[in-house]
């Protein structure tokens, strides 16, 4: 660059610039390890505050209608299973707390632990998903559908509930938008955690590198916390 | 230091730190790439060609409206038409133009690093990218779509095969297209962000950055904040058509205007996404040609992030005829103006930047020059639109569509050829002649303003927009603007085989061909793969002439209608800079 503007910092040995100062996991392009923790931690915050404006369109669509018809989602949600809905809320926040003991133990280099608790957490989210899976059939069976398809079957309906107003469709187009659009992030939180669990396995990660375990756990503590307003928004009415 | 003279990374070891990023030739050296200047390469091509094809949609609806009826096709075809060339120019072209393309070659050099700061997820955008492009070609082989480009609820929604009473034209892969290159903003967005805030070269500070850093920086703030919400929302459009959800069409339960509501949450600070980046080439490029800091470097840097802030919101001002009540359309009205500040401390800004600059009126500057002229015209014609009881008068007609259009081609359309120019010898090596430069300029420049000046007063006078047949008084105002379409389109044909001759047997460029002080000149033409041979440091701001020595400015430069008027001595000098890099 034969400037000052530019002056290169080539009195530091720039003969080499291809010798590997740094650890194998440092890209190419970063300087320092500190420089790449940080630029993949802020980039995944950068993206959670994407994911929150993805779901707030759902939130407000959520928020309008209930403002509408207040009555219909009263007696709407008396058909959700709080049980289930119950059991899913401290299954989920229990696999957040693993897997911030992920994050943990690979903080402390302990290989073995940190795989068991993503493990535990994987465990954790198909467990979601099953529970789920139960709940939607119920609601399959029951003819709670949103839209066009909501034919409920008084034979399936919870007894003793409020009777459903026609426009209940509503209520379920929201419910299966919102879970729905939730149990995709479960799943691909499901295929991450599998990632780094097998780089984990790999050997790959360690006291100085554990980046790819601290957000893919950023990103789950978000799934876990959208389904904490789900909750009580949707079942507790 | 030696931190920074590092280079780790053993599977790199077979980049030649001196090759130029184009050297490495085949199809499969460009497709798995993570070389940030190859893929904004190959999404400038992609760009390049939905600009073609957006424009054809456009030259066909002009010159169907050339007469009154019938001209050339029927009365569907044109709705088609005018709703694919809004997608094509939208989606596809004009939201990756300067940041995903541009931004993408740019903003690491202008940074002083290498990459960005995710360059798997910069390559995966622009997969994601050409997946969208292909449900959109899909859909448009299909029959195309004809709800206009904003998808309105509920003729977009209620789908007759289910006894709705909507299009029945192919609108779930066309808004499906859309969701999906949505993605490929977002992922560009973040990237770019984590890329200024962590990658910057030693002594490159935020008030270092250049304009253009600013801009895009401002620009993809917006593009991961706003962008998820017409995901959320095109997806909701989705399974309302597929499934009948009733949140959006009125038969169902649902309400049309909060449609319009969440599309405007987006598609209003979208209009940033789009002109704010185009404010950051004019501003470069008003620097390099005045050869002096911006006046004002931190009012202008500064309001980007205004528009970036002040673009969330003001979405209402699209719906004060679509029933919302008098107390929110009067604060949404109030909020718009407001938007003229930032604009205007930027157009200010500029003028006050070439007052006593050093002007040289070469073909990059010429477009720089008409951003500002159009630019303020297509802005001052919005505060038109955002005043309440004009709006009533306006809504929904060629005003609206001269308006956007002023701001969106006479801005956004000029930075991006504009920046084209200047940056061109770097991406490619090769200079273009300057005359033809010119005189494709000129017939833009001119061929722009009569297609829209015209639909300013037809549209002043009540004629409607969308619309496909006219009262005879429209007709003169018709068929001057589509003639004017016919220069227009007749300056970016010259402009494009202008380019493709640089491509086939352009003079190759040397470093520095405009004397400009940023680091992208700083480094060999075309840069190295790792950007620079030496990692930089910063001793100095990208605007600073005053500091800058000669070495730095003059070498090849040269006037192109004048050779040897200036300059000279870029034989002399370029050797020896070579001679150092090696």
């Amino acid at each position: 660059m034969s400037s000052e503007a530019t002056a290169t910092a080539g009195e530091h040995a720039h003969g080499d610039e291809h010798g590997h100062h740094g650890p194998k996991w440092l890209a190419h392009h970063f300087d320092t390890p500190a420089q790449q923790f940080d630029a993949a931690k802020l980039g995944m915050w950068v993206f959670l505050a994407q994911e929150l404006l993805f779901f707030s369109g759902l939130f407000v669509a959520y928020g309008v209608y209930r403002s509408w018809y207040p009555e219909m989602f009263v007696a709407a949600s008396h058909q959700l299973d709080k049980i289930m809905g119950g059991t899913n809320t401290i299954v989920l926040l229990f696999s957040s707390f693993t897997a911030a003991m992920a994050v943990r133990s690979s903080q402390l280099g302990n290989r073995k632990a940190t795989g068991n608790y993503i493990l535990i957490t994987i465990v954790c989210a198909c467990l979601f998903l099953v529970i789920k899976y139960f709940e939607y059939s119920h609601k399959f069976h029951a003819g709670l559908l949103p839209g066009r398809f909501f034919h409920p079957h008084p034979e399936h309906l919870v007894a003793g509930a409020p009777p459903l107003p026609a426009n209940t469709g509503s209520f379920f187009s929201i419910y299966f938008m919102m879970t729905g659009v939730h149990g995709v992030h479960v799943i691909i939180g499901i295929g991450v955690l599998i990632w780094i669990w097998i780089r984990n396995n790999r050997g790959e990660f360690s006291k100085e590198f554990f980046t790819p375990v601290d957000i893919v756990a950023l990103y789950w503590h978000l799934v876990d916390l959208v389904w904490i307003y789900l909750f009580p928004l949707l079942y507790l009415v | 230091m030696a931190a920074i003279t590092t280079t780790p990374g053993a599977h790199h070891d077979d980049v030649d730190p001196n090759a130029s990023f184009l050297e490495k030739k085949g199809l499969m050296s460009w497709l798995v790439t993570l070389d940030h200047k190859r893929i904004g390469i190959m999404y400038l091509i992609s760009v390049a060609i939905a600009f073609l094809l957006g424009g054809i949609f456009a030259l066909l609806v002009r010159a169907e409206l050339f007469t009154q009826g019938k001209t050339l096709m029927d009365a569907d075809t044109y709705n088609k038409m005018f709703s694919l060339h809004g997608v094509v120019m939208v989606f596809l072209f004009i939201i990756p133009s300067i940041p995903a393309a541009m931004g993408n070659i740019i903003l690491p050099i202008q940074l002083g690093t290498k990459d960005v700061a995710f360059p798997r997820l910069n390559l995966l955008s622009l997969y994601v990218y050409w997946f969208g492009a292909i449900f959109g070609l899909y859909s448009m082989i299909n029959g195309g779509v004809d709800t206009g480009w904003t998808f309105y609820t509920p003729y977009s929604s209620s789908d007759p095969a289910h006894g709705g009473v909507g299009t029945a034209t192919s609108v779930i892969p066309m808004t499906l297209a859309a969701f999906i290159m949505g993605f490929s903003s977002i992922l560009t967005g973040v990237n770019f962000i984590a890329t200024v805030h962590k990658m910057r070269a030693p002594g490159l500070t935020w008030r270092r950055l250049t304009l253009f850093t600013w801009a895009l920086y401002a620009t993809s703030i917006i593009q991961v904040l706003a962008t998820p919400v017409l995901a959320i929302t095109l997806l909701l459009l989705t399974m309302e058509r597929f499934l009948g959800l009733g949140i959006f069409d009125p038969r169902l339960g649902g309400d049309p205007v909060l449609y319009q509501h969440f599309f405007w949450f987006y598609s209003h600070p979208a209009v940033y996404i789009m002109i704010v980046p185009g404010m950051g080439v004019v501003s470069d490029i008003l620097a390099t040609f005045s050869r002096r800091e911006p006046v004002g470097y931190m009012a202008i840097a500064a309001s980007s992030l205004g528009l970036a802030l002040l673009g969330f919101l003001v979405w209402g001002h699209h719906l004060f005829v679509a029933g919302m009540s008098e107390y929110a359309t009067m604060v949404f009205s109030a909020l718009t103006f407001l938007v003229a500040i930032p604009s205007g401390v930027k157009v200010f800004n500029w003028v006050a930047t070439l007052y006593k600059g050093s002007i040289s009126l070469q073909s990059p500057m010429l477009w720089a020059l008409s951003f500002i002229f159009l630019f303020t015209i297509g802005g001052l014609t919005g505060l038109f639109l955002g005043m309440l009881a004009v709006d009533v008068h306006l809504h929904d007609t060629y005003f609206v569509v001269a308006h956007f259009h002023y701001v969106m081609v006479g801005g956004t359309v000029m930075g991006f050829v504009g920046g084209l120019h200047y940056w061109w010898p770097k991406f490619t090596g090769k200079m273009y002649e300057e005359g033809w430069a010119r005189v494709g300029w000129f017939f833009v420049f001119i061929g722009f303003n009569v297609t829209f000046i015209a639909q300013f007063i037809m549209g002043s006078r009540g004629m409607p927009r969308r619309y496909y047949d006219y009262l005879p008084q429209y007709e003169i105002f018709h068929q001057v603007s589509t003639i004017g379409s016919w220069i227009l389109g007749f300056g970016f044909l010259v402009i494009g085989v202008m380019f493709i001759r640089s491509l086939m047997n352009g003079k190759p460029a040397s470093r520095n061909p405009w004397g400009s002080a940023a680091l992208e000149w700083q480094t060999p033409t075309p840069p190295p793969t790792f950007n620079f041979v030496k990692d930089p440091v910063l001793t100095r701001g990208q605007y600073d002439y005053q500091l800058a020595t000669d070495d730095e400015l003059y070498e090849g430069f040269d006037d192109p209608l004048f050779p040897g008027l200036r300059g000279g001595k870029a034989p002399a000098k370029k050797a020896a800079a070579e001679g150092d890099h090696g």
